[in-house]
């Protein structure tokens, strides 16, 4: 479990997150939305350690980040698995190359064995016959299933994913949110997603948290967001026209 | 940011780079790449830059010293002084900063702006060790072969000059080139040169690693890089010089 208690961040006069209290379950899918600026990815990167926070408690499993040595960060960090926003692939190496690397780095594995992992988790993201390709030469959705693959290789406890679906079509951000929801409860991981994208919100919000201006506004599940009265979440979930008939016809049917 | 800060800065972030290689196959592997990126295809324009001006050295000096009272092998004298002392080391490093500095602040400010560094970070690696010891490593062991290259070279190029041109003759030249040669003047310019080699790795890496913002901001890190690791060799070179001669 990851829990978040009363974090403040601040980046010169500029208090982005205003204590923030949050936790994280293993197997569940958990989302933090907000406007752009509301502090998302300052959030996520304070639970990864890139940002630390002036105030509040970070903890893994019960064991405080803050209180945690060098060596100790970086061995917990080697049980995390992150996909960001532009996926973050090296770019002078291959798809093969991107997925091995941490397999190198870790562990005393033999080529075919760390092969035979690059391969097995390949597939899993169902992208077969790129292993030779450069970043380049793939696809937007191609490169967020490398970036996922590299993530999931070393077998993590947590995922931190930073708006996977930015820049997708929706036919393929569909398809990486279920590879994601798939992956979190195959592995019983601890998934944080950081997202705009409202099909997520609906589709595998099995946990969400909506920040604005720093502050934690709102929390629930995809089911409550539909019934929610808070103003902050409504205006900002239900802008779009469709959303608003979404949400209307949801409720028509809960009433029946 | 003051100039305080920056050099607080530059010394933490080298107490990040000097720590032991988290897997020494990795670290191999970098190296051989960065041989190749920083050191072998340096050695193209340094080898071209050392030979020719070697040869203007040369004729400058030729030109300069023409009368009855001087001797003509001064002129390889002269020639092989200002190469080995000053031209080789300091300003084949005033080259490599432009040509490999930029390479590197661009190379490491593009994998910060694009996250690839966070990417290292969160998987537990340590990015400046992870990047910038191949660099120092390669670059502080293999310029002392480059510049003991380009003082051959510029030397030649004096000769070959000579030849072309007829202000002085072969023999009087390496007559010249003979005369007074100190061994110790060989070590000051490799001392000279590694010490350039440290600073041509770090400065740019420093100012690569630390960029904020899009390729803009890249960019104008790698001009900065360059000016900076420039200045940092002139005045290094000026210390270096009134410590180890003066």
């Amino acid at each position: 479990m990851i829990e978040v208690k009363d974090i403040h961040k601040s980046f010169g006069d500029a208090h982005v997150l205003k204590g923030i209290s949050a936790t994280f379950e293993a197997g569940k899918t958990s989302l933090i939305i907000g406007q752009s600026g509301s502090g998302k990815t300052v959030f996520i990167k304070s639970l990864l350690g890139l940002h630390t926070p002036e105030e509040g408690d970070i903890c893994y499993d019960g064991k405080n980040y803050r209180n945690m040595s060098i060596d100790e960060r970086r061995d917990l960090r080697k049980e995390i698995g992150m996909v960001f926003q532009g996926s973050a692939l090296f770019d002078s190496s291959t798809v093969e190359e991107n997925v091995m690397f941490p397999l190198k780095m870790f562990t005393n594995q033999s080529k075919t064995e760390m092969l035979e992992r690059v391969n097995f988790v390949l597939n899993r993201v169902d992208l077969v016959d790129a292993n030779k390709k450069y970043p380049a030469e793939l696809s937007g959705g191609m490169q967020k299933r490398v970036a996922i693959a590299r993530a999931i290789v070393m077998n993590p406890k947590y995922l931190f994913c930073d708006e996977p679906n930015s820049g997708l079509d929706p036919r393929t951000a569909i398809l990486i949110d279920n590879l994601i929801q798939e992956i979190t409860d195959e592995y019983n991981i601890i998934t944080v997603i950081n997202t705009h994208d409202m099909n997520s919100v609906m589709e595998i919000g099995e946990k969400i948290i909506f920040l604005q201006h720093g502050i934690k506004e709102w929390e629930g599940t995809n089911n409550d967001i539909f019934r929610t009265d808070n103003k902050a979440v409504t205006d900002f979930v239900y802008s779009s026209n469709l959303f608003k008939k979404v949400r209307q016809a949801y409720l028509m049917d809960d009433d029946k | 940011m003051n100039y305080l800060e920056h050099i607080g800065k530059y010394f933490m972030m080298l107490g990040q780079v000097f720590k032991r290689p988290q897997k020494g196959k990795i670290f191999r592997d970098s190296l051989a790449r960065e041989l190749d990126d920083l050191g072998n295809k340096s050695l193209g324009i340094s080898a071209f830059i050392a030979f020719f001006v070697g040869g203007v050295v040369a004729i400058q000096t030729a030109l300069n010293v023409d009368s009855a009272w001087i001797p003509k092998y001064l002129i390889g004298f002269a020639t092989k002084r200002s190469i080995i002392l000053e031209f080789a080391p300091t300003f084949v490093s005033i080259i490599l900063a432009g040509k490999v500095g930029s390479f590197i602040t661009s190379s490491i400010g593009t994998m910060r702006v694009t996250e690839q560094i966070d990417a290292l970070e969160v998987m537990g690696i340590n990015s400046l060790n992870y990047l910038v010891l191949p660099k120092v490593i390669t670059t502080v062991f293999f310029y002392p072969f480059i510049v003991s290259i380009a003082i051959f070279l510029g030397i030649f190029g004096g000769w070959l000059a000579g030849e072309l041109t007829g202000l002085f003759s072969t023999v009087d030249y390496i007559d010249g080139i003979q005369l007074e040669f100190k061994p110790f003047f060989y070590f000051y310019a490799m001392i000279k040169t590694m010490v350039f080699a440290f600073v041509i790795a770090t400065v740019p890496a420093y100012h690569g690693y630390y960029v904020k913002g899009g390729s803009l901001e890249v960019g104008r890190s790698s001009t900065r890089a360059v000016v900076w690791t420039s200045v940092v060799i002139i005045v290094l070179n000026y210390f270096l010089t009134q410590m180890l001669l003066g």
